[in-house]
């Protein structure tokens, strides 16, 4: 995990609120479909699913396919009733893992 | 001529040189094919009503390489009600996956945005899976100036 991942969420909420999160992580997204000069193909590599949780909940999950853009981008809500953290975790098709937290406070 | 073989490879595979002879049409039916086969895989063959989801995109992408995507479905997401899974793909791509969302009532809402690469012009179809087992889908067609994949 040579890059840090780049989160946008509300610091505090009111309970019940749907909250909007933005997640990018800089990544190559290497399609697998890419020549090099002497023709020979890249081999594929990709971050191939994102999880986000909330105090240890699944909140939303994407399976990622080569069709992603370079830097996996990722917008999505989330309904907050506790004060908590989220928890990101993408993983590479290498197995490389990462992952970063942010927490809320709800009131 | 190079680069319509290498389109060709792209779509099928390893088969290369024998489909040259087909034109583009030829190689954009096969990845349409195989999107409805991923969509019948994600249905278990059920048919999907239109309508619920919308899908959000530019209706011109002049760099494929990154079209702005917005899924939604209309959905209360409560807790024995919600959208579970939404599928995307992509009918003119090499490989036609998008990606799958998988929500939960915790979601508050069953919207996802992401950036995708896309091939050439063609059409994006999502469909959503409900908690009650419910299946529905819609499709937008997208024009793209300049492919976004091999390259």
């Amino acid at each position: 995990m040579a890059e840090k991942p780049r989160l946008k969420l509300p610091k505090e909420a009111k309970k019940g609120e749907v909250v909007e999160i933005k997640t990018l992580l800089p990544h190559i997204m290497e399609s697998g479909q890419r020549k090099d000069k002497d023709g020979k193909a890249i081999p594929r590599k990709i971050i191939n699913k994102f999880v986000c949780e909330f105090n240890g909940k699944p909140v939303f999950t994407a399976n990622l396919e080569p069709a992603i853009a370079a830097n996996p981008y990722m917008q999505f809500h989330a309904k907050v009733e506790e004060s908590g953290t989220f928890k990101f975790t993408w993983t590479d098709d290498d197995g490389t893992i990462t992952t970063a937290e942010e927490s809320i406070t709800v009131s | 001529m190079r680069q319509l073989s290498r389109r060709d490879a792209m779509a099928l595979g390893v088969v290369g040189a024998a489909v040259t002879f087909f034109g583009p049409r030829e190689q954009a039916s096969a990845a349409a094919k195989e999107a409805a086969d991923q969509i019948t895989k994600f249905t278990g063959g059920k048919t999907a009503t239109s309508g619920k989801v919308s899908i959000e995109l530019p209706e011109i992408a002049e760099n494929g390489n990154t079209v702005p995507l917005s899924v939604s479905v209309d959905s209360p997401m409560t807790a024995d009600n919600y959208v579970s899974e939404v599928l995307v793909v992509a009918d003119g791509n090499p490989n036609p996956g998008v990606a799958t969302f998988q929500f939960s009532p915790l979601s508050g809402k069953a919207e996802a945005s992401t950036r995708m690469r896309l091939a050439t012009t063609q059409n994006i179809i999502a469909v959503a899976k409900t908690s009650k087992g419910e299946f529905f889908t819609n499709q937008k067609l997208v024009k793209v100036t300049i492919g976004g994949c091999g390259g």
